[in-house]
């Protein structure tokens, strides 16, 4: 296909991804400048489509990009009223009174929100000022230019069949150029873990790069349950003490709540599956009174990024920036996300217009970071989520002195030990856990939860999850961890059946499934997978998420 | 030749569709919108009769609120000349759709209408139809090849017994099967230039046509969940659960 004729486009800036990091570049660039032209491509098939996310909103961010957004009916409206940090085992539930709660966790003034929604009134927003926003387009391939440096990117071609021909309909991608391109595909980007290892991003690194997958269902409950505005955090069961990962539940508009889990991708057995955690949490006495008579109306998952400040990567490369979780600005212990992807969007707004009107260098984003506060917040944050290779209750002891005692200023950094692909234990080793039957009113079985997410790829396209060695499943990863695909993966898109010839249990990957969350290629024990964008407009459609 | 293209704003297919919770309707905010498949199908044809040098000109029409300009942008994006936005504060009926249209083609004068077979919302398969019937032009519904030869149309329909085939004359409304053609991908460059093509908007009260509606929806609901089905051990328990429990043989 090299032979092809590629059209070009020429920008001054080109960003990946509309997510609240992009879209926060874009924005503060054309409020800089309205005459930088700006492309910004989304491979959802409209803006907010591939966001999933709690959300509880600190608007700090907001607040300093759009200060009048509360007169521009901007979707951020809940205020958070009341919340709980709860303790559960199998049958109850503990709270943890707030006073012992670290600020971080205090949500006072914060508004519950869906991110989808507000990335969409962002990407309204943006295109008010002049930002060229092309959704259904993925960003495929990065160009280089003689000297190495990032040049743009590659859209992907459209219309090709399983064994990469064109279709009818192929349209050819092509070749987007920017004096600057940003990075802001979210966690884990393919881009982004493309350039990581060619500049060497993360080279100073204390720590390796550390991951969670987040789960999200919408629930219409009974309006007599609902209590718009409260929020609830739990931590303990069904998870063990060794494994890092909590709930949250958060009353949102239209008698709706936001049920979500999110466990830490460094968890050692390769029997645990995270969908069915989740599933299972529902089942808890205190959740379950809560959703009886409910009904479930959407779901997602998506990884997220968990190291912080040991394992944040340099940020900027010859030609480019990586913002947003596709670098890791989320604060763990707040577990938020969203404003620091937003300033760290804000940022690389200033630093791309000083380095477009004045020559600056763009490594200036570096010093601009570590002088906001985005820098002091995670700084602050640091200690919290390695503590927890402790254990909860020791973490949780710890968290509350480093925290609510010292104020995160402990005058010392604790390091992740492994990354999170490393962590697995033998299968054989392994307790096997049975996970209850779905009942089909609290808990379902992943298909008719991938259902719900609206996702579909165009159907004949070749298979965006590559394997470096086909084999390896059957050679190795099963027999070592029992392919912990076939459980890590939140949409059921890795299988082993078993051939009818040779009787070889071998991967089958149902592509077409993809809710485009990353776990995969995160986890894979021997990181066998690559995780490439499929045809532009393919994915989950979430809305309300 | 001049081709008029009918499009209309519905959800995407690939949403799962919810009913709102009063009952009112279908859940529309902050869901998904696209161009009714069907109607790709149509607008795909006409970029391609305007390709072979048979059309000199494309021109789409919706009819719906501000937001309905999307799906004109994408038709002018696959290769449509230009584009009208007939605005209408309510979804209208086919048949005031047909009224509407009626009238955009007595001031455009196009020799031939394209439109979808039917709409993936409603599904109701009347505005061709009832478009023809008003026009008095002769119709040919859920065609699956075209050829044209001087005023001459060639249609195919797929019909239960295999292929039917028809011949008809210029002006006709014809109304496209998915199997017509393969709609193509508005390309980014395309996508550039079809912010510059026209698109105008008239307001539907300048039509002085009725569009009241004359049905009232009293409430739509979901479906009714299928149960379960129960696994059988041989086929003689299948038959007698056929015959004697669902009592279908």
């Amino acid at each position: 296909m090299s032979d092809i004729q590629r059209e070009e486009m020429l920008y001054d800036v080109v960003i990946v991804g509309a997510g609240p990091a992009g879209l926060s570049a874009a924005i503060k660039l054309k409020q800089i400048n309205s005459d930088i032209s700006i492309c910004l491509l989304e491979k959802a098939a409209e803006v907010g489509a591939h966001i999933l996310s709690g959300n509880v909103f600190e608007t700090k961010a907001l607040d300093e990009l759009i200060p009048n957004w509360k007169d521009l009916n901007a979707p951020v409206k809940t205020k958070v009223t009341s919340e709980d940090f709860l303790y559960l085992n199998k049958e109850k539930s503990f709270k943890v009174p707030n006073f012992l709660l670290p600020k971080s966790l205090q949500n006072h003034g914060n508004y519950i929100i869906s991110l989808s929604n507000l990335c969409k009134w962002l990407g309204e927003f943006a295109e008010n000022l002049g930002v060229e926003i092309f959704p259904g387009f993925a960003a495929s391939k990065l160009l280089y230019n003689e000297k190495g440096e990032v040049s743009g990117v590659q859209t992907g071609d459209m219309g090709l069949d399983i064994n990469g021909n064109p279709k009818d309909n192929f349209e050819p991608g092509i070749n987007i150029k920017g004096k600057v391109t940003v990075l802001s595909e979210g966690c884990r980007g393919h881009l982004g873990k493309e350039v990581i290892k060619k500049f060497n991003l993360d080279a100073n690194n204390k720590s390796p790069q550390q991951y969670g997958i987040g789960f999200k269902e919408i629930w219409e409950i009974d309006p007599e349950k609902h209590n718009l505005g409260k929020i609830l955090h739990s931590v303990g069961w069904p998870l063990e003490n060794d494994t890092y990962g909590g709930s949250f539940c958060y009353h949102a508009e239209n008698n709706q709540i936001y049920l979500g889990y999110v466990i830490g991708l460094d968890y050692k057995n390769p029997y645990l599956s995270p969908y069915d955690e989740f599933q299972q949490f529902k089942t808890h006495p205190e959740i379950k009174k809560l959703l009886t008579n409910g009904k479930r109306i959407s779901y997602g998952a998506r990884a997220l990024i968990e190291g912080g400040l040991q394992s944040l990567p340099q940020m900027h490369m010859p030609g480019a920036l990586l913002i947003g979780c596709d670098a890791g600005t989320l604060n763990m212990p707040k577990i938020k996300g969203s404003h620091t992807a937003m300033k760290s969007g804000i940022i690389a707004g200033e630093v791309i217009n000083k380095h477009l009107s004045q020559n600056e260098h763009l490594s200036i984003y570096e010093d601009e970071f570590k002088n906001s506060w985005i820098y002091d917040e995670l700084h602050q944050a640091r200690n919290v989520k390695p503590s927890f290779q402790w254990g909860l209750i020791p973490a949780m002891v710890f968290t509350g002195i480093d925290q609510k005692i010292f104020g995160g200023k402990l005058p010392f950094t604790l390091q992740h030990k492994h990354a999170d692909h490393d962590s697995l234990v033998s299968a054989k080793d392994s307790k096997k856990i049975d996970y209850p039957k779905y009942d089909g009113e609290f808990t379902f079985d992943k298909p008719s939860s991938v259902y719900l997410s609206g996702t579909n790829h165009a159907e004949n396209q070749p298979c965006h999850l590559l394997l470096k060695d086909k084999d390896l499943t059957t050679n190795y990863t099963l027999e070592e961890y029992d392919e912990p695909a076939q459980r890590y993966c939140p949409a059921g898109v890795y299988e082993i059946e078993t051939d009818s010839e040779t009787q070889k249990k071998f991967l089958k990957i149902n592509s077409q499934n993809c809710i485009h969350c990353k776990t995969c290629d995160i986890k894979e024990p021997s990181q066998n997978i690559d995780w490439i964008t499929p045809e532009g407009g393919g994915g989950p459609i979430y809305s309300g998420t | 030749m001049k081709v008029l293209v009918a499009v209309k704003r519905v959800v995407d297919y690939k949403v799962q569709i919810r009913v709102k919770a009063d009952q009112s309707g279908v859940e529309t905010e902050n869901v998904k919108m696209s161009v009714n498949p069907p109607d790709e199908n149509a607008i795909e044809e006409a970029v391609k009769l305007k390709e072979q040098g048979l059309a000199q000109e494309t021109l789409a029409v919706t009819i719906g609120d501000d937001k309905a300009q999307d799906v004109l942008r994408t038709s002018l994006a696959m290769g449509i000349d230009r584009s009208i936005l007939v605005k209408s504060p309510n979804s209208l009926e086919p048949l005031a759709v047909a009224k509407t249209l009626s009238k955009i083609i007595e001031k455009e004068n196009p020799d031939l209408v394209l439109l979808g077979k039917q709409a993936i919302d409603d599904d109701s398969n009347q505005t061709g139809q009832i478009l023809s019937a008003l026009l008095n032009w002769p119709q040919a519904c859920f065609i699956s090849d075209l050829k044209i030869e001087g005023n001459k149309l060639f249609l195919s329909r797929e019909i239960d017994e295999g292929i039917e085939k028809l011949e008809t004359n210029l002006p006709a409304v014809l109304t496209c099967d998915l199997r017509l053609n393969t709609p193509r991908f508005a390309s980014l460059p395309n996508i550039m230039k079809a912010k510059k093509k026209p698109l105008d908007i008239i307001d539907i009260s300048t039509l002085g046509i009725d569009t009241n509606p004359k049905i009232k929806v009293l409430k739509v609901e979901e479906p009714p969940k299928r149960k379960a089905g129960i696994m059988v051990n041989d086929v003689k328990e299948l038959v007698e659960k056929l015959k004697y429990e669902a009592k279908v043989i």
